[in-house]
């Protein structure tokens, strides 16, 4: 039994204990915001928050979460705003959503909007969240801290805009 | 243009007192039976570019596939500036993919006055049945969207629109429709003050025949076009909700995990399954022609279950097939076979019999995988004598006939359910096909749906690639230094024509191709042949330059005299880079033009050499002529992006085949640009009025050259081969500066 929270909510989970944290969240809690890239933590698609941390979620297996938070993109703004939300229901999501969460944006996430930094997107949740755990240890980093702390692949080759976004986020 | 707009327009009355105006690429009388009948069903989602409803809501259906690149802002943008819409009110949606939205009749349509895509020249050639293929497509390739649906149907539809709504606001006021005017989704009588909305008039439209003439604005009119509206797709990609092809979760859904013949074309000879059957949540093992994959109620269980399972695939003549053996088949071909014409002009042979000098250059490029973020996948759920088919694709329409006909049905009995693509750049194009095909035998054996999932690894050794080349050159040059003659021979097959030629005056051009098939599968790779051809020509342009002891941007400008727009993208991007003024120590400016898909682009690369003796890209700066510009911020991304899609190539891409297998499995292996190694890239954009240029693409082909060419100033080595990284630069010397 997998005992750890997601997004605020208590999950209970009969599963391997070897299983990936990404496959749980994917494939056994149907939220699908956390996205499948490389396997192997390489490309950093797949990040997650654990306990506000930021970690690749392909390679941690779900025993290591035991009695831990952890947040995906779908709860960054709840968390980020201090509300329990219920897991959100992804299963019918149309094409061009809208945002799913009554709460407002984090401020990452509105920064993304604002320097339009997504393209085909399906990096930009793992993208989203690194920055996010960047941000909330050091909310002034220099070039070579982004650098280094922001390791994830995009191919659509958004980083300038990423650079920006932070940019604007740490002089705030 | 010359494309007859008139006979392509219709409009058609909407339940509820709305009306569609829609633009047929094929016969309208076809359309309006078809727009006729889902109307009166009281079917809202119908088959049109635009709709007007009595709230005022304008929706603009978009037929193509939003990978990133804003056409799903960009198409609305276009149709709603014509119409004088209140871009407040106007809605983006999906078109569905029915054959009403085929492109195929567009692009031939557009074919005739500017020549076919080059993204599927290839294919167009190749039979007739596959040209009925291409005009049965839906497709987004080629950056093709804005410059073809955008410029020949969006305006269009919203032009007609306007003019059929100010005519019913006339006719009800009785006044001439000459004293109306439209504006932010209102018709005005200005001398009476009179204003109905669109959404009023919506229904009287309806019963209008569309104008005979539909005379487009001029830029100057433009209210919506030309500014940086921010895009449809954005806020879902912030928070979790896009929805990607692999997020497909049908009620019962199973997944698979596949294992394809690693060797290119063999077949499946035998499985030993052990007993991972009874692993948990196992279903099924399935063995199909050339592949076996496990059918698990879990995608994690079955890729696991999968790696315990040993397999056999039969043995071929390409098994112990390296990639050095494919160079030396293609240098082989070089000097077996003088090829086919591409170019000859002049007298080539004779210019290098009597040059003063001749310099030869022999270049190279190796297959490159597409690896677009969002791995190969496909939902495939057959019941009830249909087909549902969940995958991200460049081709709704094409994906569905080929799904429906591998389950044994007719296309109208496949249903397309649209994503947002995870990354195309030509992976997810048309005949690209072996995940959709292996996705539908797969479910084809179930009664649930079934997700085909394929790992990194897979995706990146089950590929169509971007073929490898070998081009060698020739430049002959008189007592007195000129350059009188190009000589360039290359491995094929051609994909995008004219992407090897030159628009350099250089009195004697011979240019050639000759075979350079292998086992390996190739497909359109961003920006098609441009991103090869362009590494070489730009970098023995480039050589000839300096062999001519010539600045290498005065002497492109010299022998530009004929292209005015090259000129001035040149210029434009060489006085932003700070192009011979001082520099800081250590660094150097390489730079490359070249036009591919109606835009010209000039690229400056600021670079120096790192302590570990490879380079690194500072920052470059790039000018595009694309014409005019739809939404400014999109080209500066697609800019940004395919610049960064070039560099990760020239730096350190190469897929490599050994014992006739793909060599490489992961990003570790097919190492990619990240934020450490991206540069600062600054972009001019050049509106010369002209025809729209593509964006998708132009900005990839210049980066490789711009870069080896800032490289020899700073090593005084010629990088001939790509990826970059495999040049030894830890014996180099810098060349003088010139």
């Amino acid at each position: 039994m997998a005992n750890f929270k997601v997004n605020g909510v208590q999950q209970n989970l009969d599963i391997e204990p070897d299983m990936p944290l990404l496959w749980v969240i994917r494939d056994e809690l149907g939220m699908t915001g956390t996205k499948f890239g490389c396997g192997i933590a390489s490309c950093g698609a797949c990040t997650v928050h654990v306990n506000g941390m930021a970690v690749r979620s392909c390679v941690t297996p779900v025993s290591s979460v035991e009695g831990q938070e952890v947040t995906t993109i779908e709860g960054l703004a709840s968390v980020a705003a201090g509300a329990n939300p219920s897991a959100p229901d992804l299963s019918a999501v149309p094409l061009s959503a809208v945002p799913l969460s009554a709460v407002p944006l984090s401020a990452v996430q509105q920064a993304w909007i604002d320097h339009q930094v997504p393209q085909c997107g399906y990096c930009q949740s793992g993208m989203i969240m690194a920055v996010s755990s960047m941000l909330a240890a050091n909310p002034n980093p220099s070039d070579a801290d982004i650098d280094s702390s922001i390791t994830n692949v995009c191919r659509c080759g958004s980083y300038p805009r990423v650079r920006k976004a932070i940019r604007s986020l740490a002089i705030a | 243009m010359k494309i007859s707009r008139r006979r392509f327009l219709f409009t058609t009355a909407l339940v509820g007192g709305g009306v569609l105006i829609g633009y047929s690429a094929t016969r309208p009388s076809k359309h309006r039976r078809a727009n006729a009948e889902l109307a009166k069903g009281g079917e809202h989602y119908v088959t049109s570019f635009l709709k007007i409803e009595p709230d005022n809501t304008v929706t603009v259906y978009v037929p193509h596939s939003e990978m990133g690149q804003g056409v799903h802002t960009s198409l609305p943008m276009m149709a709603a500036d014509e119409l004088d819409a209140n871009w407040e009110l106007v809605k983006m949606e999906q078109a569905p993919a029915i054959d009403l939205f085929a492109n195929g009749d567009l692009i031939k349509g557009f074919a005739g006055e500017f020549g076919i895509p080059g993204f599927l020249m290839g294919l167009v050639n190749v039979s007739a049945v596959k040209v009925a293929e291409i005009m049965n497509l839906q497709t987004t390739g080629g950056s093709s969207s804005v410059r073809y649906t955008g410029e020949v149907a969006m305006r269009t539809a919203g032009a007609a629109a306007r003019h059929m709504l100010i005519e019913c606001a006339a006719a009800r006021w009785g006044v001439a429709a000459d004293e109306c005017t439209a504006q932010l989704s209102y018709v005005h009588h200005n001398a009476s003050g009179r204003t109905l909305s669109y959404g009023e008039l919506a229904a009287d439209a309806a019963l209008l025949e569309p104008p005979e003439n539909t005379v487009l604005k001029d830029p100057s009119q433009f209210t919506i076009m030309g500014k940086a509206i921010s895009r449809f797709d954005i806020p879902a990609k912030v928070d979790g909700s896009a929805f990607y092809g692999i997020d497909a979760q049908p009620e019962g859904m199973l997944y698979a995990a596949i294992r394809f013949a690693p060797v290119f074309g063999t077949k499946l000879v035998s499985v030993d399954a052990g007993d991972i059957l009874s692993r948990r949540g196992i279903k099924r093992i399935v063995e199909l022609e050339d592949s076996v994959a496990v059918v698990a109620d879990s995608y994690w269980r079955a890729s696991e279950a999968l790696k315990l399972l040993k397999s056999e695939f039969e043995t071929s003549d390409n098994d112990s097939t390296s990639s050095a053996d494919i160079f030396a088949g293609f240098d082989q071909s070089l000097a077996d076979s003088n090829g086919s014409k591409d170019i000859e002009e002049g007298d080539t042979e004779g210019a290098l019999e009597s040059a003063a000098d001749v310099i030869e250059g022999n270049y190279r490029v190796p297959y490159l995988a597409h690896a677009a973020m969002e791995p190969m996948n496909c939902t495939v759920y057959i019941h009830d004598d249909i087909a549902e088919v969940w995958t991200s694709t460049q081709d709704a329409l094409g994906i569905k006939g080929r799904v429906a006909s591998i389950a044994g049905l007719a296309e109208e009995d496949a249903i397309f359910h649209h994503s947002y693509l995870g990354g195309g750049f030509g992976r997810r194009l048309p005949f690209n096909w072996n995940v959709i095909d292996h996705a539908t035998l797969i479910a084809k054996q179930f009664d649930v749906p079934v997700k085909t999932v394929l790992s990194r690894e897979d995706d990146m050794q089950q590929d169509y690639y971007r073929p490898a080349v070998a081009s060698n050159f020739k430049a002959a040059f008189d007592g007195a230094g000129n350059v009188q003659a190009w000589h360039n021979r290359f491995t094929g097959p051609i994909q995008t024509p004219g992407a090897s030629h030159i628009p350099y005056t250089i009195a004697n051009k011979s240019i050639r191709v000759v075979d350079g098939d292998t086992h390996v599968p190739i497909a359109a790779w961003r920006s098609v042949d441009h991103s090869q051809q362009t590494f070489f020509t730009e970098s023995f342009i480039d050589e000839i330059a300096h062999r001519s002891g010539k600045n290498p941007y005065q002497f492109r400008m010299d022998l530009l005299g004929d292209h005015p727009r090259h000129r001035k993208v040149l210029e434009v991007a060489a006085e932003a880079a700070g192009y011979g003024r001082n520099l800081p120590e250590g660094h150097a400016l390489g730079i490359a033009v070249q036009q591919s898909f109606g835009s010209i682009v000039a690229e400056v690369a600021e670079v120096s050499m790192g302590a570990d003796n490879q380079p690194i890209i500072h920052k470059v700066t790039c000018a595009i002529d694309c014409g005019w510009v739809v939404n400014p911020d999109t080209v500066e991304a697609q800019v940004e992006s395919g610049i960064i899609y070039g560099l990760t190539a020239a730096l350190y891409g190469e897929i490599t085949i050994e014992n006739g297998r793909v060599a490489q499995n992961n990003f570790p292996d097919y190492k990619m640009v990240r934020m450490a190694t991206a540069p600062e890239i600054e972009v001019h954009i050049v509106a010369s009025g002209e025809a729209l240029g593509g964006l998708g693409e132009p900005s990839t082909p210049p980066i490789a050259a711009a870069v080896t060419n800032a490289i020899y100033i700073l090593t005084g080595q010629r990088v001939r081969e790509l990826p970059i990284k495999n040049t030894d630069f830890s014996r180099t010397t810098p060349v003088a500066r010139v």
